[in-house]
C-alpha cells in the first residue's frame, strides 16, 4: 500500500546550516512513527517542512501520493495534517472547550456572512461543533475544565488540550512534537495512553520526542536522525541494539536496555 | 501642475532645474534620515517604533524659536539649550510611559508611543499656540550659486550639522564603552544584560539620544520649513518611511534612504505636482512596506553595517 | 436596548440629541474597530479613511451626480469594501509595528488626496449643500430623526458583529489574534479571514460616513485626518479592546468627555493624550476590563 506521508531527500539549510540533509521517510498508514536525535538534529524543522511552516530548501513532501510543496499551512492542514507544537501554542484568550472547536474548523464550512446572518444553516454547524468538541473533551477527560482559560489549566493538561485540539481536526496524520516535554512521568503515561487510543480511531501518528520510554512503549517504528541526516531506522528494539544509534546518539558506554 | 512645463521645454534650463530639485530635496532628505536615525537607535535597543519621534523634531525647533525670538539668547546658545530641554522631555518620556510597562503587548506599545505623542503635541499647542514660526538663518539668506543651481546656506549648515552628527554617533558607538554597550543590547539583549549592562538603563539612554537628534534636525529645519505644533506628524511617517526603505535596524541604510526620499518627493513636487508631495513619502513607504519590508539594504550582507 | 428607545422621550433637547447622534455614528466605526483589533488582532491607524471614502463618495454621488442618497449610499459601501479589500491584501500581511505604520500612512494619502484633488473633492475647503436623507415625503431633518435612524443602524451592526463573533468565523478571528501559528495548523485561511474583517469594519465605518455627510450637508478633509483616526484607536482602547460593548462604552463616554470639559475647548487633545496613557498604562484591558474584573471579585466574596 502506498505510505499515507513520503518525503523524498528533503533538505533544508539556514543561511550557511544545514539542519537537515538529504533525509528520506515513509509513514505507513495506521502506524505510530517516532523520530528521535539529540538536539538539534533537524527534527522539528522537518516537522515545519511537512506543515508548510518553513518550507524545505529542496527535496518533494507526498501526502497520499499528493505533493504538499508549495502548499500554505492551513491547505496542508486541511488537506488532514494536523499537529502539536514542541512549546504548546493554545489559543491562550479562550476557553478549553473554545480552542478544541477551532480545531473543528478545516471541517465545517460556515463562512462570514451565514455568520453575519445568523442562517439556520451556520446556527446547526454551530451546535454539531460545540458538541463534537465536548465529546472530544470527554475523551480525552478535560469535560470538567471545558469552560476555563485555556492559559489557566495546569501545563500536563495544556498538552492534553493541544492534543484534543489537533484531532479535533480528523486529522488522517498527526504530527506530535515532544508531546511529553515538561510531564512528570504519571502525565506521560496518561499521554501515551491518550495517543495510543487516538491511533485505534484510525490515525496514522508521527512524533519527535525526547522521553525514550515513551517512545519504545507506543512507537511502531524508529527513525534517527543525527546533524540532520538519518542515521537509522527501524522497529524499537532494533533501534535499541545499533551500534551507530548507541554511539551517536545514546552515548559510548551505554548498551541496550 | 503648471508653472514648469514651458522651462522644461528648454534644455539647458530643465538640467538646472533638476539640479535645483535634487539640492532641495537632498534638503529635506536630510531631516528624514536624521528621524529615521533617531526611531533606529530606540529599535535597536527595544525593539519599539517610537510614535513620538517626530515630535521631538517639532520640538527642537519650537524651544529654539522661543529661545531665540522672545529670550532674544543667540544662536549658539540657544542651541544647546533647546537640545537639552528635548532630551529631557525624551527622557521623561521614557520614564513615565515606557518604563512603567511589565511585559507590554505590541499593539499597547504602539497606542501607548501614540498616546505619547498627543500628549506632546498638545503640551506644544498649550505652549505656543497653533501658529507658525519662523527662525532666523544660521548665516546669511545669500544663496550662493553651485554649478547652475542655487543653494541656501542654510542648506549647507544642515548638510554640515548632519554629517557631524552621523560621525559623532558612529564615533560613540565604536569607540565608547556606553555606545558599545547599546549595541550589545542591539545584537542581543539577554546576553547583554548577562554580562552586566544594565539594560533599562540604555532604554532610557537610547530615548536620551533619539530625543537629542530629532531636536537637532528640528532646530536646523525650521529656518526653511518653518515651524509648527502640528508638524511632527508627518515628519515622523516620513522618517519612519526612511528608516523602513533603509530597513529597519539600519542607521546607515536610515541616511541614504532618507536623501532618497527627500530626492523623489521634491523632484514628484516640482516636475508633477506640489499638491500631492506629502503623499510620495508615505507611497514610497507603502511600497517598501508591501514589496521588501526588509528595506532596500535589508540583506543579510548588510546587516554588517548595523553596527554603524 | 430600552435606554435607547427611552433616552430620547426623556431628553428633548436637541442639543443633547445632537450629540447622541454622533455618539452613533462614531459607535458604527469603533464597533467595527473593535472587531479588527480586539478580536483579530490587527491594529489600524487609517480608518478616518474608510469614513472618509464614505462621507465623500455619498456627497459627491448625491450633489454633483445628482442620485439620491440610498444608491449613492450602497455604492459608497461597494466603493469602501473594494479600496479596504484592495489595501487589504499587502497591508494586512504585515504585523505589528509594521501594521501600524501602513495603515496610518494609507490614511495620511487619503487625506492628502483628499485636500490635493480640489475639481473633485473641494480641497482643504470642503464642499457642502449635501442633500438630507429622504425615505419617500419624510426627511430626516430634526435630530430626533436622525437619532433614531443612526441608533437603529447602530443596533443593527451591533448585532451583526455580535453574531459574528459567535461563530465559527469568530473563533477564527480571535484564534489569529492568540496565536496566528497554531491557527494556521488548524486550518484557518488566517489571510482570508483578516481581510474579511478589515472590509467589514471599513463597511462599518462607510456607513457611518455617509449618515455623517447626510446630516452635517458640509464636508471638508479635516474631519477625516489623522487624528480622528487616533480617536476613534482611543475610543476603542479605553473601553476595553476585547469586546464589542467595551468599544461601546468607550465612545459614549469620549463623546461626552469633551463635553463635559466645555471650558478646555483647545485642550481635549492633551486630555484624550492622557486618558490613553493612563488607561494603557494603568488598565492594558480597558474600562470595560475593570468592570469584569470588579465583578468576579465581588462574585468570590
Amino acid at each position: 500500500m502506498e505510505p499515507i506521508l513520503e518525503a523524498i531527500n528533503l533538505s533544508k539549510r539556514f543561511g550557511g546550516l544545514v539542519a537537515v540533509s538529504d533525509v528520506s521517510l515513509k509513514v505507513e498508514t495506521g502506524e505510530i512513527k517516532a523520530i528521535i536525535g539529540p538536539n538539534g538534529a533537524g527534527k522539528t524543522t522537518i516537522f515545519n517542512a511537512i506543515t508548510g511552516v518553513d518550507p524545505p530548501t529542496a527535496g518533494e513532501i507526498r501526502f497520499k501520493g499528493q505533493k504538499l510543496n508549495g502548499l500554505k499551512p492551513y491547505e496542508i492542514a486541511s488537506q488532514g495534517i494536523s499537529r502539536t507544537f514542541q512549546n504548546v501554542e493554545l489559543f491562550d484568550n479562550m476557553s478549553v472547550l473554545e480552542n478544541v472547536m477551532v480545531g473543528r474548523h478545516p471541517r465545517t464550512f460556515s463562512g462570514l456572512l451565514s455568520a453575519v446572518f445568523h442562517l439556520p444553516k451556520a446556527i446547526a454547524e454551530e451546535k454539531a461543533i460545540r458538541d463534537d468538541a465536548m465529546e472530544r473533551l470527554a475523551f480525552v477527560g478535560l469535560s470538567s475544565s471545558a469552560q476555563e482559560l485555556a492559559s489557566k489549566l495546569p501545563f500536563g493538561q495544556q498538552r492534553v488540550l493541544e492534543l484534543a485540539r489537533a484531532w479535533a481536526t480528523d486529522p488522517e496524520l498527526l504530527l506530535l512534537d515532544e508531546p511529553a516535554a515538561g510531564l512528570n512521568s504519571h502525565e506521560a503515561t496518561v499521554l501515551a495512553d491518550l495517543i495510543l487510543k487516538i491511533r485505534e480511531k484510525g490515525t496514522t501518528i508521527l512524533l519527535v520526542e525526547h522521553d525514550m520510554e515513551l517512545v519504545m512503549d507506543i512507537s511502531d517504528e524508529i527513525i534517527v536522525l543525527n546533524y540532520g541526516k538519518k542515521i537509522a531506522e527501524g522497529k524499537p528494539e532494533e533501534i535499541q541494539d545499533n551500534q551507530e544509534v548507541i554511539k551517536a546518539y545514546l552515548g559510548e558506554d551505554f548498551k541496550g536496555r | 501642475m503648471i508653472g514648469l512645463a514651458p522651462i522644461l521645454e528648454s534644455q539647458e534650463m530643465s538640467a538646472s532645474i533638476i539640479l535645483q530639485l535634487i539640492l532641495s530635496g537632498v534638503t529635506i532628505g536630510s531631516i528624514y534620515a536624521m528621524v529615521a536615525l533617531g526611531f533606529n537607535i530606540i529599535y535597536n535597543s527595544t525593539s519599539i517604533i517610537n510614535f513620538a519621534q517626530g515630535e521631538f523634531v517639532m520640538l527642537g525647533g519650537m524651544f529654539m524659536v522661543s529661545l531665540v525670538g522672545p529670550l532674544n539668547l543667540p544662536m549658539w546658545v540657544a542651541f544647546p539649550i533647546a537640545v537639552l530641554a528635548v532630551t529631557l522631555i525624551g527622557t521623561a518620556f521614557e520614564r513615565l510611559c515606557i518604563h512603567p510597562l511589565k511585559m507590554p503587548s505590541v499593539l499597547s506599545l504602539i497606542i501607548i508611543t501614540i498616546a505619547g505623542s498627543i500628549l506632546l503635541k498638545g503640551g506644544a499647542m498649550f505652549a505656543w499656540g497653533k501658529e507658525t514660526f519662523s527662525l532666523p538663518h544660521f548665516s546669511t539668506e545669500k544663496p550662493i550659486l553651485l554649478l547652475e543651481a542655487t543653494i541656501l546656506p542654510q542648506t549647507v549648515w544642515i548638510l554640515g550639522i548632519i554629517g557631524m552628527v552621523v560621525l559623532l554617533l558612529a564615533l560613540f558607538f565604536r569607540f565608547t564603552i556606553v555606545g558599545k554597550a547599546m549595541r550589545a543590547c542591539a545584537a542581543n539583549r539577554p546576553a547583554a544584560s548577562l554580562v552586566g549592562i544594565n539594560v533599562k538603563r540604555i532604554v532610557l539612554l537610547s530615548f536620551a539620544l533619539s530625543a537629542a537628534i530629532g531636536a537637532i534636525a528640528g532646530i536646523i529645519i525650521t529656518p526653511i520649513s518653518l515651524m509648527d505644533y502640528e508638524r511632527g506628524a508627518i515628519l515622523g511617517l516620513k522618517g519612519f518611511g526612511a528608516a523602513v526603505l533603509g530597513g529597519l535596524g539600519n542607521p546607515m541604510g536610515a541616511v541614504v534612504a532618507g536623501f532618497l526620499i527627500g530626492i523623489v518627493e521634491s523632484l514628484c513636487a516640482g516636475l508633477i505636482s506640489s499638491h500631492y508631495k506629502d503623499a510620495v513619502g508615505l507611497v514610497v513607504l507603502l511600497m517598501v512596506l508591501f514589496i521588501k519590508p526588509s528595506g532596500l539594504f535589508g540583506s543579510a550582507q548588510v546587516s554588517k553595517l548595523k553596527k554603524f | 436596548m430600552l435606554v435607547l428607545v427611552a433616552l430620547p422621550m426623556v431628553m428633548r433637547n436637541p442639543y443633547y440629541l445632537g450629540i447622541m447622534v454622533f455618539m452613533g455614528i462614531y459607535s458604527l466605526i469603533t464597533i467595527g474597530l473593535s472587531l479588527l483589533m480586539g478580536y483579530a488582532g490587527q491594529i489600524s491607524l487609517g480608518h478616518a479613511a474608510f469614513f472618509a471614502t464614505g462621507a465623500y463618495t455619498s456627497g459627491i454621488l448625491t450633489t454633483k451626480a445628482h442620485l439620491s442618497p440610498l444608491p449613492a449610499f450602497l455604492a459608497a459601501i461597494v466603493l469602501t469594501a473594494c479600496i479596504a479589500f484592495l489595501i487589504g491584501i499587502p497591508t494586512l500581511r504585515l504585523k505589528g509595528h509594521y501594521l501600524a505604520m501602513a495603515t496610518l500612512g494609507f490614511g495620511q494619502i487619503v487625506y492628502v488626496a483628499l485636500n490635493a484633488s480640489v475639481d473633485f473633492t473641494g480641497g482643504p475647503s470642503g464642499f457642502g449643500e449635501i442633500p438630507r436623507i429622504a425615505l419617500g415625503n419624510l426627511v430626516v431633518e430634526s435630530q430626533l430623526a436622525r437619532y433614531c435612524l443612526v441608533w437603529a443602524l447602530v443596533v443593527i451592526v451591533l448585532l451583526f458583529s455580535l453574531n459574528l463573533i459567535h461563530s465559527r468565523v469568530g473563533r477564527a478571528l480571535r484564534s489569529i489574534h492568540s496565536s496566528e501559528l497554531a491557527a494556521n495548523a488548524m486550518g484557518v485561511n488566517t489571510s482570508k479571514y483578516k481581510i474579511q474583517v478589515f472590509v467589514l469594519s471599513a463597511i462599518y465605518a462607510s456607513i457611518a460616513g455617509s449618515l455623517y455627510a447626510h446630516f452635517v450637508t458640509f464636508i471638508s478633509p479635516g474631519s477625516f485626518d489623522l487624528e480622528f483616526s487616533i480617536l476613534l484607536v482611543t475610543m476603542v482602547v479605553v473601553g476595553g479592546m476585547a469586546n464589542v460593548w467595551g468599544a461601546l462604552l468607550g465612545t459614549v463616554l469620549l463623546t461626552l468627555l469633551p463635553e463635559f470639559l466645555r471650558g478646555f475647548k483647545d485642550y481635549d487633545i492633551l486630555i484624550y493624550g492622557s486618558t490613553l496613557l493612563l488607561i494603557m498604562i494603568f488598565m492594558p484591558e480597558g474600562l470595560f476590563g475593570l468592570v469584569k474584573k470588579l465583578r468576579s471579585v465581588r462574585g468570590r466574596m
